[in-house]
């Protein structure tokens, strides 16, 4: 099943690896990893969306606990949470299919936010399935580029990860 | 006042107590080596190969309640370590390895004797810190310190590059007292409702096993293990690891269980309807397959200071995350405090079965053979140090037959390499072992495959006068691979001969040392005795053991704990 696991680590050299490190080396999958300082700068804020049976991702939670940079981690699917991700797409312009471009953009309410006599930019944000949902409702020989961060997630109202 | 470095990294030493070091000087750590020279109060030791230094700073640890602390040069000095480093992770020694780099504005540059230390040792230590400043030292070691010995112990490197250890670059040196960390806060204390629903499973046991490992020597709680057992009457078994941590030749004690434990202890694991687990993590080879584990039920009670040795192979009923010495402390005190006690007839029948089990001998072997067996040798070891001995192992049957054959009494007296099975450990660590115990018989258990990995180290041992008994099984083979080989690869014994093996009398005088070797069964007794007689003499004693013989019991890789050979005559 798919977890978002959320860590507060210390934003040391090297943390970035001993995470990604310990997932190689158990083996653990990584769908994706996002990872920024907190307003706090001596912290950082990582999202790691994985995928594994209850006992496999118990095993990840208290594998990356014991990481000495790590300061908490939460699985934040156990809980209610928001979950976005933002995706940059750049696809080929075109006259005829300009429009139905446009609309689909709409749609799913994302922002052209460059263009260029040749292309032009999307972005949108959402869950990974919206962008999903996105990418299949667009004719794929028109996207020259795709680039998603991987999601970042919160949990809602009280569960509030901080020290 | 303002220190340089290298004195920083020094007097840090001294303010941790430290009073040996085990190392090997090379360019970037210079500066370090030049202040060592210039005091007394840390002493070092130099080894001949960065594994040694490492292995014995591990024998020191786990043969005393310290850290050990190793130093080496950058580059191949450190990669030569990793072997040391990675033994002392399996086994969660706590260890400072102070290794030096290449100068910060080098680092990158593929520098001569530059590498990696951080992402080499990454997943092989329990923190590694790189230190680029003149003012960090201190605290870092301090750190370093403090996450090697606390929690689940656990080696830690600390990789200083050599223009930060330079005169050039000084700060004020003060040393932390103590220190917090908001990211590592190791439990101490087991939750109490989960102790009491414990000690109520216990009693209410009709079938009870105790099985402990390493977590109760590391965690200072053999004592506590033993008041703990002996107050139930129930039967206790120690993994590889936990030999020692409850006394041997206790009636309640079943021996080894495992992959080469005893037939009671495996079976009694397998059937037992009340497990308790203690400092012990279910490995491979401790309980087989875990499939056939839990064809039987039974409930599991597990006390560890590492959660995520909890339910990483087998579910526990009961998890109870604490220090295992405060945790049994607790259970004892729980128990104490109630009049119920196990049910008596019901313990009386389990104790029968236990017997029965136990009288099939499974140790038994073959005591009238014209050759000497392996096992006869371990046995008059144990006879003529009366059981008192620091013995060391290398990896192989040798070090399975010290396991079964020399009964520990005590915590700390058994050393040897468990969860990585690094052959060469043996020799190094008895060096540590002796050297922060100077008036004990140290002996290595090893064999003629494993001495040769480290065998440099008799130099040292040399220099420094280790009189380490040396107590060689030798068999010509690799034996355990041998072993194998015959049970299933239909006896083709590929690369698992030794010829050419050198004169190991020879090689030991070469080396400033007294060689024997002992070729008949009869000659064991008395050459062990003339040996330890040579109280400031290192000894190699080199056994010419029976080529064929094997470890028994044996549970196959992949099989059940009940699943047992016995002997040749399960074949």
């Amino acid at each position: 099943m798919r977890h978002i696991i959320s860590i507060l680590l210390e934003n040391e050299a090297g943390a970035l690896s001993r995470v990604a490190g310990l997932f190689s080396a158990r083996g653990y999958n990584i769908e994706s990893l996002t990872v920024a300082p907190t307003e706090d700068f001596s912290m950082s804020r990582m999202t790691i969306v994985t995928s594994g049976s209850d006992d496999i991702i118990e095993q990840i939670t208290k594998q990356l606990n014991k990481l000495i940079d790590v300061i908490k981690v939460i699985d934040l699917s156990e809980g209610e949470h928001i979950e976005r991700e933002l995706m940059l797409v750049k696809v080929r312009e075109t006259g005829r299919d300009r429009a139905e471009m446009k609309r689909v953009t709409d749609i799913f309410h994302g922002r052209i936010i460059d263009v260029t006599d040749k292309d032009y930019t999307i972005e949108l944000t959402g869950t990974g399935a919206k962008l999903d949902a996105f990418l299949s409702a667009i004719d794929h020989s028109m996207i020259l580029e795709t680039v998603r961060t991987g999601a970042s997630g919160v949990g809602r109202g009280d569960r509030i990860l901080r020290i | 006042m303002e220190l340089s470095g290298a004195e920083i990294v020094v007097r840090c030493l001294q303010e941790e107590g430290v009073e040996h070091v085990f190392g090997y000087p090379g360019g970037a750590v210079l500066y370090l080596y030049d202040e060592l020279f210039k005091q007394d109060k840390v002493k070092h030791i130099l080894v001949r190969h960065e594994q040694g230094a490492v292995h014995a700073a591990d024998g020191y640890a786990r043969s005393t309640d310290k850290v050990g602390v190793a130093l080496v040069t950058s580059g191949p000095g450190v990669t030569n370590a990793v072997t040391g480093i990675t033994t002392a992770y399996m086994d969660s020694i706590p260890l400072v390895v102070i290794a030096g780099q290449v100068p910060t504005y080098a680092i990158g540059e593929d520098a001569f004797q530059e590498c990696d230390t951080v992402g080499i040792t990454r997943p092989c230590v329990k923190h590694n810190f790189l230190v680029k400043d003149v003012k960090d030292i201190a605290l870092t070691i301090k750190k370093a310190f403090y996450i090697a010995a606390t929690g689940r112990p656990g080696p830690v490197v600390v990789d200083i590059p050599k223009d930060i250890t330079a005169p050039t670059q000084k700060a004020e040196f003060k040393y932390p007292q103590s220190i917090t960390m908001r990211s590592y806060n190791p439990v101490v204390k087991g939750d109490s409702g989960q102790i009491k629903k414990a000690a109520q499973i216990l009693l209410a046991a009709r079938r009870p096993m105790v099985y402990a490992g390493g977590g109760v020597i590391q965690g200072r709680a053999a004592s506590e293990l033993t008041e703990f057992v002996r107050s139930l009457g129930f039967p206790c078994t120690n993994t590889l690891m936990g030999l020692g941590g409850y006394p041997a030749t206790d009636q309640q004690f079943v021996g080894m269980l495992g992959m080469h434990g005893t037939y009671e202890a495996n079976m009694a694991m397998q059937h037992c309807d009340v497990l308790l687990a203690v400092g012990a993590r279910f490995d491979d080879r401790v309980i087989g397959n875990p499939k056939h584990f839990f064809q039987e039920p039974r409930t599991i009670i597990h006390i560890d200071i590492d959660p995520s040795s909890i339910a990483k192979r087998v579910k526990a009923d009961v998890p109870i995350v604490g220090d295992v010495r405060e945790v049994l402390g607790d259970l004892i005190q729980q128990l104490k405090a109630t009049k119920e006690k196990p049910d008596p007839i019901a313990l009386n029948q389990w104790w029968a079965q236990i017997e029965q089990w136990r009288g099939r001998d499974c140790l038994k072997y073959d005591r009238t053979s014209k050759l000497i067996k392996p096992q006869h040798v371990v046995e008059a070891l144990y006879e003529v140090t009366k059981g008192d001995a620091f013995v060391t192992s290398d990896v192989g049957q040798h070090q399975m037959w010290a396991a079964q054959y020399y009964k520990f009494d005590k915590p700390r007296r058994w050393i040897n390499s468990g969860g990585l099975g690094t052959m060469g450990f043996g020799l190094p660590a008895a060096m540590g072992v002796r050297l922060a115990n100077p008036t004990a018989d140290v002996a290595c258990i090893t064999g003629e495959g494993s001495i040769q990995m480290c065998i440099q180290e008799l130099s040292t041992c040399k220099q420094y006068h280790f009189p380490i008994k040396i107590v060689n099984l030798n068999n010509r083979y690799l034996g355990m691979v041998r072993q194998w080989q015959q049970i299933d690869y239909s006896s083709r014994y590929s690369e698992s001969y030794m010829d050419a093996l050198p004169d190991f009398i020879r090689l030991a005088e070469a080396y400033g040392h007294v060689g024997m070797r002992i070729e008949k069964p009869a000659d064991v007794e008395p050459a062990l005795q003339e040996a330890f007689k040579l109280k400031d003499r290192l000894v190699f004693m080199d056994f010419i053991t029976d080529q064929t013989e094997n470890v028994w019991p044996m549970v196959k890789a992949g099989k059940g704990l009940s699943e047992m050979l016995l002997g040749s005559e399960d074949l």
